[in-house]
This record gives structure tokens, sequence and C-alpha cells, in this order.
């Protein structure tokens, strides 16, 4: 955002052509998380919370690395242990660090009711607004990753952001800064891309994952953050990673097609009766007294 | 069905004062939900959220009137469940719709005190208001459903606009009549009586009813 208005247009006492002057800028971001250099350290666990002041929250013991289930409201960036039992039965400690995909189709962002509570940016950034939020939830039922979460106490719901006060300030998001291996990169997406695909051709034709290849699901438009997985045909080994991710169904349905239907009918309603009214008119007794007299000595 | 419904000034009680108190506390909780929800329904009613309160306040409000509706259906299913039953005129009743429609009153059926457009305007809000409800209490906890349970929050959040739809439908057939189309039908649930034309022409078979216990009486 920033870094559009930045874009340099004149310079002054210069002879020739002004450097930098109609560079085209590419301004959509991407993390790219490798998994299969992940060591599982949680770095960038420690260094989201550090950066957006929360803290450590108590973990669980489920007989694994796993220190709790899922991310939590105040806990947005969680490494996902998974031990998969190769084909040849041979074991693998997968590692996947979960945190918000950012959508170029998000489906917190379809679902969501409230005005101004969720943010496209033109980089990608999928960003809450708190202040606008007003804790419907709507956001946890489009999400197809299972991402937004409530907060009682707050009443409002939260996720990661990207670390979107760093990348507007030309930083790159906390977990990249602390990750240890070099197994997050931040950049552009076109940068992204190129860098994943280079890593999953090094992976087949080396180290013979046949099925190396980069998660970066088209049903919704793709994403900016990126994975390189060891089986790419098998993103659910990887603590549930959806195959083939979309808005859900029915979210899709209540916001297109009942949408439309039930607004026209009850246009269409209003208008009926008003013409009924100018057609028939209204239902009128006529008051007979000597009817009703009638009446009560039968 | 104790008390008389004739009443000292000649006129017929058609609710009473409990029946009109259920039935504005559901009014009143219905319009409630009905401008709130259209606020969430569509980004070009969500001012109508402003209006009331600011939007947060309305999503939460909205959660508590959904229990006193619905409570208030169910109060009324105890007043008049035993009247909304299906009767054997009913049929008849449909056949002869469309001369209601065309205010042919007299060449409909007779109707006893609820006539079945009646009933059928109380299942389908009574039915609805279920649906609502079970779908609404996934959506207020929403945050407490797992995510290998995230079919029941799909299932909420298409039923409960889908039923509320069918809310709207009855209800605006509902306030059409009741305060534009059938003359006195409003007053009866503000002051709670008619007038005996009014009786026999709309709910004849309840008027002979109430005529014959009166003569039993004396």
């Amino acid at each position: 955002m920033s870094q559009a208005t930045l874009e340099i247009r004149a310079i002054s006492g210069h002879a020739g052509p002004v450097p930098g002057a109609g560079v085209k800028r590419e301004f959509e971001v991407c993390k790219l998380i490798d998994t299969t250099t992940c060591i599982g350290c949680k770095a960038c666990e420690v260094a989201c919370l550090e950066w957006n002041g929360y803290t450590f929250s108590e973990t669980t013991f489920d007989n694994s690395y796993q220190t709790m289930p899922e991310t939590a409201w105040n806990y947005w960036n969680l490494i996902k242990f998974n031990e998969h039992e190769r084909d040849d039965g041979s074991l693998m400690l997968l590692m996947r660090k979960d945190q918000c995909m950012h959508c170029e189709e998000p489906g917190c962002l379809a679902a969501c009711p409230a005005d101004g509570a969720i943010v496209q940016y033109t980089n990608g950034i999928v960003d809450f607004q708190q202040d606008h939020c007003i804790g419907c939830g709507y956001c946890i039922t489009g999400c197809p990753f299972n991402i937004p979460k409530f907060s009682p106490q707050a009443r409002k719901v939260f996720k990661c952001t990207l670390c979107v006060d760093r990348v507007s300030q030309g930083l790159e998001p906390a977990c990249i800064k602390a990750c240890p291996t070099g197994c997050l990169h931040f950049g552009t997406k076109p940068e992204m891309k190129e860098i994943a695909e280079q890593r999953a051709t090094q992976l087949r034709d080396h180290s013979g994952f046949a099925n190396a290849g980069v998660y970066d699901p088209p049903g919704i438009g793709g994403t900016h953050v990126v994975y390189v997985l060891h089986d790419a045909t098998n993103p659910e080994a990887y603590g549930g990673l959806p195959k083939d991710p979309r808005i859900p169904l029915m979210v899709r349905l209540w916001k297109t097609p009942l949408k439309w239907l039930g607004n026209l009918a009850m246009i269409g309603g209003v208008v009926g009766l008003f013409v009924h009214y100018l057609r028939f008119g209204p239902k009128i007794v006529e008051e007979d007294d000597e009817k009703s007299q009638q009446e009560r000595n039968r | 069905m104790s008390g008389s419904y004739l009443l000292p000034n000649g006129r017929i009680l058609r609710y009473t004062f409990r029946e009109r108190i259920v039935h504005w506390l559901a009014a009143v909780s219905y319009v409630y939900l009905l401008l709130t929800g259209l606020a969430f329904w569509s980004p070009w009613l969500f001012w109508i959220a402003v209006v009331l309160g600011g939007p947060t306040v309305s999503r939460e409000v909205h959660d508590w009137a959904g229990l006193l509706f619905v409570s208030a259906t169910f109060l009324m299913l105890r007043m008049w469940g035993s009247q909304m039953r299906e009767a054997p005129g009913d049929k008849a009743w449909w056949r002869a719709m469309p001369h209601y429609i065309r205010n042919e009153d007299e060449a409909m059926p007779s109707a006893d005190r609820f006539n079945p457009g009646q009933k059928l305007l109380f299942w389908g809000f009574f039915t609805c208001g279920i649906l609502l409800l079970l779908s609404g209490l996934i959506l207020w906890f929403t945050d407490l459903i797992p995510w290998n349970l995230r079919f029941l929050r799909y299932l909420a959040v298409i039923l409960h606009p889908a039923s509320a739809l069918i809310t709207i439908g009855l209800f605006m057939i509902h306030l059409y009549m009741g305060t534009a189309a059938e003359r006195g039908a409003f007053g009866s649930v503000i002051r709670g009586d008619v007038s005996r034309s009014w009786a026999l022409k709309h709910h004849r078979l309840w008027f002979e009813q109430i005529l014959r216990n009166e003569s039993a009486r004396k």
C-alpha cells in the first residue's frame, strides 16, 4: 500500500531518464513455508506471540510433539506435528506451520455481514478490523482452514494478520524473521512461487520425493501463504490441510441464490399485497344491528 | 374457554388479555428479530443495526430476542394448540380460497375460531420458530462447535435465513390482513373485542358456539 504511493515519478536535477520511473512493481506479497526443512523449533510461534503482544498459552499433551490442538484467538501460529507412515512402512514426522492462508477469495470475507470488519488489501493480506467486528462468527463458518477464532473476552474474532503492521513498513513478518533454518521466506507472490517450484523440483529429482509439490490451492483463487510439501497429493497428512479448499457450498448458496431469491420474494410480496389492496380493497363488515338481533334470538 | 364471551356492551370477546399479551410479546420480539436479521442479511440494510443501537448490540440482543420469540410461540401452542388442529371442513375452505382472496366471503365455508389460513400461519411460524431456534443456537455458539462437526455450521447458515424468509412471507400476509385488509381484526388484538356482525361473518362456527354456550348457561 505505502509502497505503491512511494513509487518514483520524478527526481530533481537529474540528466537522462529517471531511475526507477515507470517500473512496474509487484505488490502481491506471499509467505513461503518449506515443510521439508522445518525442524519444528517453534521459534515462529514465539516471534508471533511477542510481536502481537500475547503470552504463551497453556499446552496439552497428546502423546506427540503437538503442544495444543489448534490455533487460538491469541495464538495465531502453530506448528502441526503429524506422524505419517509412508507406503514402504517408513515413518515421517511431518511439521507444518499453521496460520491464516490469506486466500485470494477469502471465505471469511464473503460470509461476514459487518461493514468493514474484514479488509483485503491489494497486496493480498486479509485483515480483521476488530473495531468493526460484531462477533457473529460467520467468518468461522466461511473459512475452509479453521483459522478465525472467537475471543470470549473481547467477543470478537481474531487471526493472523500476516504482520500487516510490519509489512506496511517494509519489514517481513515476525515468524519469517525468527526462522533459524530458512524454511520460511517472504516476498512477492511470483518470486515465492518460483522458489517453491525450484525446491519442489529439487525434492523430486534429488531427494526421492516423487510427489513433492507446491500447495497454492486454486479453489479459492490461490493463497498468499504457500507450502512446499514432500507429498503434494496428500496435504491432509499435514494436520488436516484440505486437498481442495473452497468457500463452503452452503455459504455460497446463502450468499448468492438464496439472497436473490429472498430479495425477489420479499419485494414481490410487498408489491403483491399492495396490488391486492388496490384491486380488491379491505374486507368490511356491514354493521347490521337487526341481523345481529336475529342472531341473538335464534 | 371459561367465562362469558358476550360482553356487556353487546360485543364479543375475541382475544383474552392473556392472549393479547402473548401475541404482542411475539409481535414485538419478531419485529425486532426481523429488522436486525435484515441488517445482517444485506449490506444495504446494515444501517438498520446502526439505528437500533449499533451492530454489536443488535448482534447480541438478536439472540435473546429469539429466545423470547420462541417462548411466546410455545405459550401460543399451549393456549391455541387444540384450536389450531385440522378440522373436517378445512379442505373445503382451501378449495374456496379464490373467493376469500376476491373478498367474496359469503361464498366461504363457515370458519371456527381460527380459519384454516390462520392455522397455517400458526403452524408455519411455530415450525420455522423451532428451525430458527436450532440453527440460531448453532450460530450463537459457533465458536464452540468443533471442526469435525462443522457441517452443523454449514447447515445452520443456510437453514436460518431460509426459514426466516418463510416467516417473512407469513408475516407480510398476517400484517396486511390484520391491519389493512380485514377491518376490525386489529381492534380484536388490541382491545380484544369484535362486533357481532364481524364474528358472524368471519368465524361463524365460533360465534354460534358462543351463543349456544350462552343459552345453556341461562
